[in-house]
């Protein structure tokens, strides 16, 4: 167990690394100076999934605090992917709006390796060290358009909601000490189980706090206000990267503390995750569908696949876990290709983000129609898509544990969400165009990404299997 | 391999249209006789099958099984016996003549639409074939994209409205039988200790009648939405009015028979003893269907609602023969079925011809039409006289074979289904007369060319085909009777087999 070897911690210290390399970059690059950042935290990125891809099967252990076992690294790697996408995407929007490239790319990388860390976490602490390393990058990556004043309160809500929650978790974690002595999750877990008669009020203190600090972190209903303003207000390729990878990381990190240490008290949480996800799915859609704004749509759709993820947990059993980690994968691609479009579609002077902006997109950018169009049927969870297998998936989990009333919920919801997705199809292909804007030019980079995402989520959709299996063998090694 | 070709052909079609650049249209008539030599091919794909299919085995055939997603147990597994080989054949049949329909009628994004229409097929094609319920659902929702988009783009002024509501109905209710898919796939790990999504082995499964009772209800809803049976029909009238014609045709001709194919193929063989239970309720859904749709018909002033809501009545016989549940009153569901497709489908199509012309689908707006287009008036005759169900015509077979399967059953269902057949007669010879008789009373309509050879290419097959039928009922019965048996003796078995269960 005491390994010092550093092994699990090579893919974020990858990742940092590339950080650090565009900070450094960044300030001795003389004035006027156009420096590839981009480029340099892709190789970063590139070699922190070679890293993991080595690490595979090996179970490695760092510190005794970080482990990189397969359901980690399986995060890690959608979360490297989330990352190489959004700096693609990035390439464009960075030079249009004028957005400090250094910073920029070097706060990416660092979220990104703070998801990582809280991804392979095997301490309470550690998941809150990379709680925070991870949500400081992001509230500024939020607020990177200073003289947006929507940007910035957006980003002032994100940090306020957020150092609440952090305060949440971090009692959480502090009752927990106080129980068992320890934060490093194995021992907690031999605690729990062994106390798992003893009906001590103060652990179900501890879990309840730990799970309300989990809930604002993957916006579950009722915890869920900050989310529509932050990603509002956000430049739309930053939306597409927190709501994709903050997620994945701290639903990586709630599966991880849930289903392994307070395992023996299923019986007291799945109730109330139970609830959680319920009230996430219906109220993500239900509020859905009075939004104008796309990207608010696109943030209580989130809200929406949230609560489908929470379905996975509560249904607990090993098409559950597995479930979780395709769906994490699926949404990831969609949503993170969907903002993709949306940024593409902005101008320095006007963000086009209102619905109505959309009108007759079919006429003017056929490709980008087309693209949207599949991401939007993937979130609506129609075949061939990975979000249909996704929630298939989900759902199959949901049936054989026996939450019948759960499935049937989430299916009836996702048919309302389509009606929202819907009506951007019905603006770009059904609607006339008012005035003949010619949108911006999309650069090839930020195409090339959009293009591999369509097809991973078609390839998802139509054959799943490689990574359905991928996705089974990583929660065989610790569940 | 021949099945699988059934559906690809299109599909492949499609992607290679996909390809074709067609700026402003310019390549519209390369587009144009390329999905109509798809449609062709697919057609004639269609027709090898049946003429090797061997009528007189009730077993599946042309079966093909590769895994897919072997974790659970769900194959690429398709087959055909004797009650899909027609439905196969109708689909394949309709697609081309649609296609031909949109010639004079779409003008804008004909690549779009065709690429539409080809996937739409395909996705079809593949719903019938399929014999793993969950490739069935895959093929199943994924013929709502392709749908949505031909009303929502092509379609008339409503068109928004119709599509999105055609969409969301029918997900409604298809997503309910996905939660009972799984369920059932559940029941069979239970069971055996693997999950299966395999039709064949889900037939053996022996599920206890509460909860056949659930799942019934589930797959059940979302077929009778499709069918579409009363009182679940709202979203027919819409769809059908804004479609282009050529959506009304496959909407008409192949898509309401899902619903009706569904019943036969899932819901009444999977759940026997709930089916048993429910059988009465939803043929009495089925009379009130039949007589409210052919009220309701009669009083349209629009044509083309007019054939929406005969639908609706003619719909069902269908499901009052399935309910019957014995060889005479599935044979005709089958039969009528594949005799709606051709009628009905024609029906639209002439509609479709007389609003392309005048830019209106109001009764008011026509009147003797015989003298000014008297070709198509002769054969809208014959399609009417179909669609009535005169006998020497397609629609009299089914609807006699439903009514002796019904009597045998319940006879107090017949006299009021009777009633429809009376009705149906009104209803339309009444618009036939008042659009085709009398004296010219619009001067627009004085001058309306008579059919071009483009219309002769759609209309002639179609009502060739309902001559057909009508004459050799034998040459489509044959194929069906050994399946239809086959189903017919296995809810019967496992029904009174289950009720001497103590």
């Amino acid at each position: 167990m005491f390994s010092s070897g550093i092994d699990a911690v090579v893919p974020m210290l990858c990742v940092t690394l590339a950080a650090l390399a565009v900070m450094g970059a960044e300030a001795f690059r003389a004035r006027g100076e156009q420096l590839p950042l981009g480029g340099l935290g892709v190789v970063g990125l590139v070699g922190a999934a070679i890293s993991a891809v080595l690490l595979w099967n090996r179970n490695a252990v760092s510190f005794g605090v970080v482990v990189a076992d397969n359901f980690g690294l399986f995060v890690t790697l959608v979360l490297l992917l989330v990352a190489l996408l959004t700096i693609m995407f990035s390439s464009t929007v960075v030079r249009r709006d004028g957005l400090p490239a250094g910073e920029y790319y070097a706060l990416v990388l660092f979220a990104t390796a703070g998801m990582i860390m809280m991804a392979t976490a095997n301490d309470l602490l550690v998941v809150f060290i990379a709680l925070e390393i991870l949500s400081i990058a992001v509230y500024v990556l939020t607020g990177i358009r200073r003289d947006d004043s929507r940007a910035i309160e957006a980003a002032f809500k994100y940090f306020l909601l957020g150092a609440f929650s952090s305060a949440f978790f971090l009692y959480g974690i502090a009752f927990t000490y106080g129980l068992a002595g320890s934060t490093r999750l194995d021992r907690v877990g031999t605690y729990m189980a062994a106390q798992s008669m003893s009906g001590n009020p103060l652990i179900l203190v501890a879990l309840g706090l730990l799970l309300v600090g989990f809930a604002f972190k993957i916006s579950a209903v009722p915890f869920h206000m900050w989310t529509p303003d932050a990603y509002e207000g956000a430049p739309a390729v930053v939306t597409g990267f927190m709501s994709t990878g903050v997620k994945a990381a701290a639903f990586a990190a709630f599966a991880r503390v849930f289903l392994s240490v307070f395992e023996p008290f299923s019986g007291e949480w799945a109730p109330l995750v139970w609830l959680l996800a319920a009230a996430t799915m219906i109220l993500g859609t239900v509020v859905g569908v009075a939004q104008s704004n796309l990207k608010r749509m696109l943030a209580y759709s989130s809200i929406a696949h949230g609560g489908y993820l929470l379905v996975g947990l509560v249904a607990a059993n090993q098409v559950g876990k597995a479930a979780i980690l395709f769906y994490l994968l699926a949404y990831a691609v969609t949503n993170l290709a969907a903002f993709g479009v949306i940024a593409l579609l902005g101008t320095r002077e006007a963000a086009n983000d209102e619905l109505r902006d959309y009108a007759g997109l079919w006429h003017t950018r056929p490709a980008l129609a087309a693209l949207m169009t599949v991401c939007l049927l993937s979130l609506g969870g129609l075949p061939p898509t990975a979000g249909f297998i996704g929630k298939w998936y989900i759902f199959s989990a949901a049936v054989s544990a026996g939450y019948y009333g759960l499935a049937v919920i989430g299916v009836l919801t996702s048919v309302v969400s389509v009606f929202f997705y819907l009506r951007v199809v019905v603006m770009m292909y059904m609607t006339d165009r008012p005035a003949a804007i010619a949108p911006p030019p999309v650069s090839a980079v930020a195409m090339a990404a959009l293009v591999a995402s369509i097809a991973a989520i078609i390839a998802l959709g139509i054959l799943p299997t490689p990574v359905l299996d991928f996705a089974a063998q990583s929660i065989a090694t610790i569940f | 391999m021949l099945l699988t070709l059934s559906w690809l052909v299109p599909l492949l079609g499609a992607l290679v249209l996909l390809c074709v650049g067609n700026r402003d249209g310019r390549r519209d008539a390369l587009v144009r006789w390329l999905s109509l030599a798809v449609t062709l091919a697919t057609f004639a794909v269609t027709l090898v099958i049946w003429a090797r299919f061997d009528a007189a085995s009730p077993e599946f055939q042309f079966v093909e099984r590769h895994a897919w997603i072997p974790a659970f147990g769900i194959d690429y597994f398709i087959g055909i016996d004797g009650i899909s080989l027609l439905l196969v054949v109708l689909t394949a049949f309709l697609s081309p003549i649609a296609l031909l329909s949109s010639w004079g009628s779409i003008e804008r994004k004909v690549k779009e639409f065709s690429i539409f229409m080809l996937a739409l097929e395909a996705a079809m094609i593949g719903v019938f074939v399929s014999l793993d319920l969950f490739l069935f659902y895959v093929f199943w929702d994924a013929m709502l994209v392709p749908m949505y988009f031909l009303i929502g783009i092509w379609g008339y002024d409503q068109r928004i409205y119709a599509a999105v509501k055609f969409m969301l109905y029918t997900m409604a209710g298809s997503v309910l039988m996905l939660v009972a898919i799984l369920g059932l796939a559940y029941l069979h790990s239970a069971a055996t200790g693997t999950y299966s999504f395999d039709l064949l082995k889900l037939y053996t499964l022996d599920i206890a009648p509460q909860t056949q009772m659930w799942f019934f209800l589930a797959f059940t809803v979302a077929f009778a939405i499709k069918v579409p049976l009363f009182p679940f029909h709202t979203w027919l009238p819409d769809a059908h009015v804004q479609a282009p014609t050529a959506g009304s045709v496959i909407l008409a001709g192949v898509l309401l028979k899902m619903g009706t194919y569904g019943l036969l193929r899932f819901s009444f063989p999977l759940f026997p003893e709930a089916a048993a239970y429910f059988a009465p309720g939803l043929a009495l859904l089925a009379v009130i269907g039949i007589v409210y749709g052919a009220l309701v018909a009669m009083v349209q002033p629009d044509m083309k609602k007019l054939v929406a809501y005969s639908s609706v009545s003619h719909l069902g016989f269908v499901v009052l023969g399935i309910c019957a549940m014995n060889m005479q009153g599935v044979q005709g569901a089958l039969y009528q079925m594949l005799a709606h497709g051709v009628s009905t489908g024609g029906l639209f199509l002439l509609v479709g011809m007389l609003s392309d012309r005048r830019h209106t689908r109001l009764i008011s707006e026509f009147g003797g039409l015989k003298a000014v287009m008297p070709r198509l008036t002769a054969a809208f005759m014959i399609i009417t006289l179909a669609s009535i169900g005169l006998p020497g015509l397609n629609g009299f077979v089914g609807e006699f074979l439903i009514m002796l399967g019904a009597f045998r059953w319940d006879p107090r269902f017949v006299v009021v289904a009777g009633l429809g057949v009376i009705l149906s007669a009104v209803y339309m010879l009444w618009m036939f007369q008042r659009v085709y008789y009398g004296p010219v009373t619009h001067e627009e309509n004085a001058a309306l060319p008579d059919l071009r050879p483009r219309e002769w290419a759609a209309v002639v097959p179609l009502c060739a085909v309902a001559v057909v039928m009508g004459v050799f009922p034998t040459l489509f019965l044959k194929p069906m009777e050994a399946s239809v048996n086959a189903v017919v003796q296995r809810v019967q078995v496992a029904q009174t087999l289950r009720a001497e269960r103590p």
